[in-house]
């Protein structure tokens, strides 16, 4: 190498070299389309300064403080119509962790039961499942967030239908009004001594998993089988009601009931949330079956043999033998699905579910003229968001994995 | 090699960015069309008719600029617009002109860079309730369920008014008037709240207009016009004199029914200068001697496009009001063509 080099060195260095000479040729490509980029990159900046300063505006994030003037129906955290526009973002921005919260929890549910269901012997569970997989795979998520909207406001009694002498009834003794202006649930109030059940339900928890770790390495180290389920129900339920009765009930609920126009009280849950988080959820539990269909048939039918023929028992050879091998080949697309499903949930608007990209990326956008400030902001949250749910499923995925010894 | 690049790219920056600053006139007349911003479907103001045809009184007003400017009331090509989507629209370059029911206000003229080129209908926020609530007063609906449009001015007046009133509320933000209708029928909200002109349209194309009515008060005050962007006032100043003309030709008893008539000549001389019989007006705008003549003719002048569209003979069934000449007791007041 070193010899080689002294050789052309001697000879003197052309400029065709660049081009012709394997050692440099790549090199010049690098750096030619790296000036390219840069060249792309400084006429984008060049040319939005330029209009910008055409159409006299300036580039500046001052408009986060001041007055927003509107108001937000679902607020997290306490907003009124006086609040800056950096506080109506962050409204927006928890409206739209809460509603992705919601929907990843879900869609994994329904995901993970309709892909099991779909390799099912029973021919209808299994074209069911197939039937909806399809159904809602192939249709555009914005028409089943509109049509699960317009099923809940159409379908549902309104408010004034609940008067007595009226038409509709509530549900569950008088607890839960499916309404066409959402669904009212009773809310817990907590009273005082209500911190201290909260750290006893906590603890018993922690009790929960420390008890299964002791039986796990017992059971490793003997042999020996700890009964686990019923000693786990066992924790998770007793030490809470006990601790309720001794603190002398602090928790109460507070039942919806209806006054002037709408119900007053209880938990409302908008039809805007609602509709969204079932589509987010369904549309996105469609491919999560398919992606968990996938993992388990990817696992050779001899595991399971094998499991059989040392006689273990069907949902032990799932849960020991197929589901840890399957996991690995589960979890790479199911971050993806998360992912997706947080931005799908940007859809929010449709239906009028105050989310990021309807009070910073709309309201806020239109009552100041920052598109570009709101945009980038925007922009930036689904970054970060994006990137912190799927770094914490890349540590959840290196767990999971085979550990290979 | 790389320093020709770079200045081959130079050139080309410079280039766009010239571009982008070029005369809205001469990017209308090269097009052939003009490109009008208007809402998605407001019965009265700008919608679609059973063939497909855009017609309305903001359409009107895009028509009478393409008559003057492309001498084809035809030639516009309508850019449907939400609340949101409208500002971005305009300032974005994508519609030249935007005639969509909206409110002239200081912060949009100067913070979001705009040019309001006159008021073509003054109007102010209005509630809308159904009948059988026995609602009659905007001060008993503290508690109730409001259908508001998402990106408006009415927004804010409604955040506005019940915070001043001590009442408490709950807004059902909704993207455009279609849907709010939707939602509003379905009584997924008590209330609806747009300008009052909106409402009057809205109920117009209700199955059962009469089972709903318009509360008394009106909470804001609400001038709608025509805008343009900021930086291109010969744009501006066409869009603003074309608007005016329609107003004038009403005061003046310019029809499109006696126009011709009138374009021979008459005894009055603003009448000549703005039919362009006399004097050189249409010079000064940089169009030629019968812009306004055809801006009036497109559609009538300012009275025949509110009867035909708005007035108390359609559906939508709208008093002149403040909208009537200033010689009338109203406030349209078109300044001299001189």
């Amino acid at each position: 190498m070193a010899s080689t080099v002294d050789a052309s060195s001697r000879q003197g260095f052309k400029l065709s070299q660049l081009i012709y000479d394997t050692r440099y040729r790549s090199l010049t490509i690098q750096a030619i389309a790296m000036a390219l980029l840069v060249l792309f990159l400084s006429w984008l900046v060049s040319n939005t300064v330029q209009n910008l300063s055409d159409l006299g505006k300036d580039f500046d994030f001052g408009f986060l403080g001041q007055r927003a003037g509107y108001d937000i129906n679902q607020t997290l955290i306490p907003y009124t119509s006086g609040s800056s526009h950096a506080r109506a973002a962050i409204v927006g921005i928890l409206n739209t962790l809460l509603v992705a919260f919601l929907g990843c929890i879900l869609a994994t549910i329904v995901g993970v039961i309709a892909g099991v269901l779909r390799l099912s012997k029973n021919w209808l569970v299994a074209r069911l499942m197939t039937v909806y997989v399809e159904g809602f795979r192939n249709v555009p998520l914005l028409l089943w967030i509109i049509a699960i909207f317009a099923m809940m406001t159409e379908a549902t009694p309104q408010p004034r239908d609940f008067r007595e002498g009226g038409t509709a009834s509530m549900w569950l003794w008088d607890s839960v009004a499916v309404s066409n202006r959402g669904v009212y649930i009773p809310a817990p109030v907590w009273g005082p001594g209500s911190t201290a059940l909260i750290i006893v339900f906590v603890l018993s928890i922690a009790a929960i998993i420390g008890f299964r770790r002791y039986a796990f390495r017992r059971q490793e180290a003997t042999g020996v089988l700890l009964p686990i389920l019923p000693v786990s129900l066992a924790l998770f339920f007793l030490p809470s009601i006990l601790a309720y009765f001794v603190l002398g009930g602090p928790v109460s609920l507070a039942y919806p009931e209806l006054g002037g126009f709408n119900f007053q009280g209880g938990l409302h849950m908008r039809n805007s949330l609602i509709a969204l988080w079932l589509a987010l959820s369904l549309y996105t539990g469609a491919f999560i079956a398919e992606i968990v269909r996938g993992g388990i048939l990817s696992v050779a039918k001899g595991q399971s043999e094998a499991a059989f023929a040392l006689g273990l028992r069907p949902s032990r050879t799932m849960n020991l033998v197929i589901l840890p091998q399957a996991m690995r080949v589960i979890i790479p697309p199911l971050i993806s699905q998360y992912l997706n499903l947080t931005k799908n949930s940007s859809l929010a608007i449709a239906v009028g579910y105050m989310d990021a990209r309807s009070t910073l990326g709309g309201i806020t956008i239109n009552q100041t003229g920052r598109e570009l400030e709101g945009m980038l902001l925007l922009g930036l949250f689904y970054l970060v968001l994006s990137l912190i749910i799927s770094g914490a499923m890349n540590v959840f995925n290196a767990r999971m994995k085979l550990k290979e010894r | 090699m790389n320093k020709t690049a770079f200045l081959g790219a130079l050139t080309v920056t410079g280039l766009a960015a010239g571009a982008a600053a070029a005369a809205t006139l001469d990017d209308v007349r090269d097009r052939g069309t003009l490109n009008c911003g208007v809402s998605t479907g407001l019965t009265g103001f700008s919608a679609p008719d059973a063939n497909g045809n855009w017609e309305g009184f903001d359409v009107a007003v895009c028509r009478a600029v393409a008559a003057a400017v492309l001498e084809d009331p035809e030639a516009v090509e309508f850019v449907p617009t939400t609340g949101q989507t409208r500002f971005t629209a305009l300032a974005s370059g994508e519609i030249d002109l935007l005639a969509r029911n909206t409110t002239w206000t200081f912060s949009r003229d100067n913070d979001l860079k705009f040019e309001f080129v006159g008021v073509n209908y003054y109007d102010g926020q209005g509630f809308m309730v159904p009948k059988e609530l026995g609602v009659t007063s905007a001060k008993d609906l503290g508690g109730a369920t409001v259908c508001i449009q998402t990106g408006t001015t009415t927004e804010l007046n409604l955040a506005d008014f019940f915070r001043t009133n001590n009442m408490e509320y709950e807004p059902v933000p909704i993207e455009t008037n279609a849907e709010a209708q939707q939602q509003y029928l379905a009584d997924a909200c008590d209330v609806y709240t747009t300008d009052a002109s909106g409402l009057a349209a809205t109920r117009a194309s209700f199955e059962n207009p009469g089972d709903h009515v318009i509360l008394p008060e009106i909470i804001s005050k609400e001038p709608l016009g025509p805008l343009v962007r900021h930086g291109d006032n010969e744009w501006g100043d066409i869009a603003r004199w074309t608007l005016n003309a329609l107003i004038a030709a009403e005061e003046y008893g310019v029809t499109s029914a006696n126009i011709e008539e009138l374009s021979q000549g008459t005894q009055n001389p603003e009448v000549n200068r703005l039919l362009g019989t006399e004097g050189n007006l249409g010079e000064m705008i940089g169009l030629d001697a019968e812009w306004a003549k055809r801006a009036i003719m497109a559609g009538g002048n300012y009275g025949e496009l509110f009867e035909r569209y708005l007035g108390e003979s359609t559906p939508v069934g709208l008093a002149r009001g403040l909208n009537a000449q200033w010689t009338d007791g109203g406030l349209l007041y078109a300044p001299p063509f001189r």
